[in-house]
């Protein structure tokens, strides 16, 4: 088929899309009716979203008054922007800041780390482990270290007593189970295996099945890298977890895997991901000089507390979020 | 969520319609926006200062003609400089080099190497280039298993020992290239941090043995704010030529990209958009330009279609649109293959123009569940011919879809109006827009600002600004 037929089925469905949002627009207009405005006249008045004018206004205020330059404050914004906190997150932490009028640039320092602080807290951090087996399934997009992530998480219960089995339902990345095995042997798990190409929530359940037959205490479950805006995968993925559930059983915990150098992209995972049931993040790859901001203003949007950080490649290397750590490492300079 | 750049600037600029010359001052709030755009885009802070400053030297008296508004005209200057700054032109791969010619994939821990150099490979292969892959990351359990695969499905041969170290491997796998007659060479090795200074001095070591002509730097589309530490400490130890961006299949917005160019001054020549083999392409910098100020993508759009949508039957509703025979039994089936293409707020994300904040994505889902439901309960020949629908079988319809009279009078009435709209669409005329859709631009309809370097048709008007009802329309609407 010609790439002018696509360009026309694109068409086509970007014609669908149109008449969809237009039946929204008039049904909340009151009227189906085609509205007529005169030219000049905005739909939707983007400045009027908060964010944009708000800036601006926020700017006027500041330009009028003594004390902390609106140079400082830019600075602090881009320190926090520096460190992957996104744009939205780090303005509403200098916003908060300013509110305290303090009068230096050290002093606001230490209201945003006080800030930051807060916001990392009132969220339980401990890995549930509430089930016989307790269930932990591994998400997250392609490269995240979610294999190594899953090897690490074994050796970390295997230590504790709770005698872990893996499944590898990562069918789909050439090789991904052989990696597994490698790393399982290293931590003395076993692993359940499935085809490669075959279907993942077989290979899950299998898994489960496995670890209840050998009595074990928590079964971890390594999916495939999936990007959050391919549909069918995720489709996949909530079979995965269904499949998990089907003898009753309920899954503890659906860890979201983040390379810590993902930037604004780390939101758009998060909010896709926690649809299917994502109950904890962990940030993988601390050790280098990311700083994984964007934990933050995922935990700050959306509640979901980082559980894990991935601090090297030996097995021992995850070790549990401490907020105020982090927060002193977001501050240090790069 | 994020509005596009001219959506923005339209709130910026509304008052100066029709002013001669855009004065420091209005540039300056613009550019407010512009610092937003780029950042949220995950351009490093540093590089977007310097490229603000550029921008503005541009935009200040520039003359702002007669058929665009301001704003437009300061997301032409914004784009224009994001290409240049993206380096105009693709930059392509080197050549001409005596086999065998060696390529050297380096970069952190899950950034692509690996799939990267796979697609590399078959990408030599089908321009009649006899490859050799080099599995050297010897550190990841299963890297050398997975590139061995990966080169079997390419059927490209792949060359590994894992119980040798990266450098005496690579000597081995040249001695072999060169005897056997092997064009290009593409080295997969380790990830590494930029930062780990055993393992970045290997590195120089592998680069030493190799003598490559091509050292590219795998970089996750992803990346944030590190872009830049990483491109550096990367050419610290190598001389990296090119870059490869990866995992631009996601939604990132992939700001890296400028980060790395600004700063580093590496150019982008290869990115990666999918899993499959084939699913490597060269880069094109004002596509970049287009994804980093969130102008929509419309190519993306057409490549999700692709894959959505069966090829006869998305030709016949092209042409049956075209000819404005659009029927519900066409509508019904069309929501079915967007699903397919991802969630609607995904779709919507794609148009230019067309994600804005009134249009959210979850109200949208609600509305179309709605309008399935009053569809599936109408008869096959009321669907063909929603004229027949009179009185009474709205009153069934309604019941039968559980909503009410106005609902189904709501769908039948745009209904009708969207056909119109096609009607006039396939005669050649412009797009008309569509109410609170502003800046819908599409390739051989009204190409936004977001087609740039790859618009068709002639810009009938400024995208972004409020569409205007077509006169057309308007006379029908009179009649009714």
């Amino acid at each position: 088929m010609s790439p002018v037929g696509w360009v026309l089925s694109a068409v086509a469905a970007v014609v669908v899309v149109s008449l969809i949002v237009w039946m929204v627009r008039s049904r909340a207009a009151g009227s189906g009716a085609l509205p007529t405005r005169g030219r000049g006249e905005r739909l939707d008045d983007s400045s009027r979203q908060p964010g944009v004018r708000q800036l601006g206004m926020r700017m006027q205020a500041l330009l009028s008054r003594p004390g902390m330059s609106e140079e400082v404050w830019q600075e602090l914004e881009e320190e926090l922007i520096a460190a992957d906190m996104g744009v939205e997150a780090a303005g509403l932490v200098v916003e908060a800041v300013r509110r305290t009028d303090p009068p230096g640039a050290d002093e606001a320092k230490e209201v945003i780390r006080a800030e930051l602080n807060r916001i990392l807290s009132g969220v339980d951090r401990r890995l549930r482990l509430d089930g016989d087996p307790s269930i932990l399934v591994v998400v997250g997009v392609n490269g995240a270290g979610k294999t190594t992530t899953v090897a690490k998480l074994a050796a970390r219960l295997n230590e504790s007593g709770h005698r872990p089995i893996i499944g590898a339902a990562d069918t789909y990345r050439p090789a991904a189970d052989t990696q597994l095995m490698t790393w399982a042997e290293r931590v003395g798990v076993q692993v359940v295996r499935g085809r490669s190409g075959g279907d993942p929530a077989a290979v899950a359940y299998d898994a489960l099945q496995a670890g209840r037959a050998r009595g074990a205490g928590a079964v971890i479950v390594d999916t495939a890298g999936r990007f959050q805006t391919r549909h069918n995968l995720m489709e996949e993925l909530s079979k995965i977890i269904r499949v998990l559930g089907r003898d009753g059983d309920r899954v503890s915990e659906v860890l979201l895997v983040m390379d810590a150098a993902t930037g604004q992209n780390g939101l758009a995972q998060a909010r896709r991901f926690v649809e299917v049931g994502v109950t904890g993040i962990v940030l993988a790859k601390m050790d280098g000089t990311a700083k994984g901001g964007v934990a933050l203003a995922v935990e700050r949007e959306l509640s979901l507390p980082v559980k894990f950080i991935g601090v090297g490649e030996g097995v021992e290397d995850l070790i549990p979020f401490d907020g105020p750590v982090f927060v002193d490492a977001l501050l240090s300079p790069a | 969520m994020f509005e596009t750049l001219t959506d923005r600037f339209e709130g910026v600029f509304e008052r100066l319609r029709g002013r001669g010359r855009l004065s420091p001052r209005e540039v300056d709030a613009a550019l407010a926006e512009v610092r937003l755009a780029l950042l949220e885009a995950d351009a490093a802070v540093e590089v977007v200062g310097r490229l603000l400053d550029r921008i503005r030297t541009r935009a200040v008296g520039a003359e702002v003609s007669r058929s665009v508004s301001p704003g437009h005209q300061v997301v032409k200057i914004v784009h224009e400089s994001l290409i240049e700054t993206l380096g105009g032109r693709a930059v392509p791969l080197v050549s001409g080099r005596p086999p065998p010619a060696v390529t050297l994939m380096v970069g952190l821990q899950g950034s692509g190497k690996t799939t990267s150099a796979a697609k590399l490979a078959y990408l030599h292969k089908r321009a009649g280039k006899r490859v050799l892959l080099v599995a050297a990351d010897l550190v990841r359990p299963g890297a050398v298993e997975q590139l061995a695969l990966l080169g079997e499905r390419i059927a490209v041969p792949v060359f590994s020992d894992s119980r040798s170290s990266p450098v005496p491997l690579v000597r081995a796998a040249l001695r072999r290239a060169r005897r056997e007659g092997f064009g290009k060479v593409v080295v997969d090795t380790a990830g590494r941090l930029q930062v780990d200074r055993a393992l970045m001095r290997e590195l120089a070591a592998i680069d030493k043995a190799a003598d490559p002509e091509e050292v590219l730097l795998v970089l996750d589309a992803m990346t944030g704010q590190q872009a830049v530490s990483v491109a550096r400490g990367f050419l610290e130890h190598t001389d990296v030529t090119g870059v490869l961006l990866s995992k631009l299949d996601s939604d990132a917005r992939g700001g890296a990209a400028i980060s790395v160019k600004e700063a580093v001054g590496c150019p982008i020549k290869l990115v990666g958009t999918g899993e499959r083999p084939e699913d490597l392409e060269v880069f094109h910098p004002e596509r970049m330009a287009s994804r980093i100020l969130g102008m929509g993508d419309v190519l993306t759009l057409v490549e999700k279609a692709e894959q959505a949508f069966d090829e006869q039957r998305a030709l016949e509703m092209a042409d049956r649109v075209m000819k404005a025979e659009f029927t519900f039994d066409d509508f019904l089936e069309q929501v079915k293959g967007l699903r397919r293409m991802g969630s609607f707020g995904e779709v919507l994300g794609m148009i230019p123009g067309a994600r804005t904040a009134s249009a959210d994505p979850q109200v949208i889902d609600r509305e179309i569940r709605r309008s399935e439901a009053i569809i599936r309960s109408m008869t096959p020949a009321e669907r063909a011919d929603p004229k027949v629908i009179g009185g009474s079988r709205r009153r069934r319809i309604a019941v039968g879809s559980g909503t009410s009279v106005q609902d189904v009078s709501g769908l039948l009435r745009q209904f009708g109006q969207v056909r119109n709209m096609m009607k006039s669409l396939s005669q050649g005329k412009a797009m008309p827009g569509f109410p609170g859709i502003s800046g819908f631009g599409l390739p051989g309809g009204a190409p936004g600002p977001a087609a740039g370097g790859r618009r068709r048709g002639r810009s009938p008007g400024p995208p972004g600004r409020r569409p205007r009802t077509p006169k057309k329309l308007q006379k029908k609407k009179r009649k009714r």
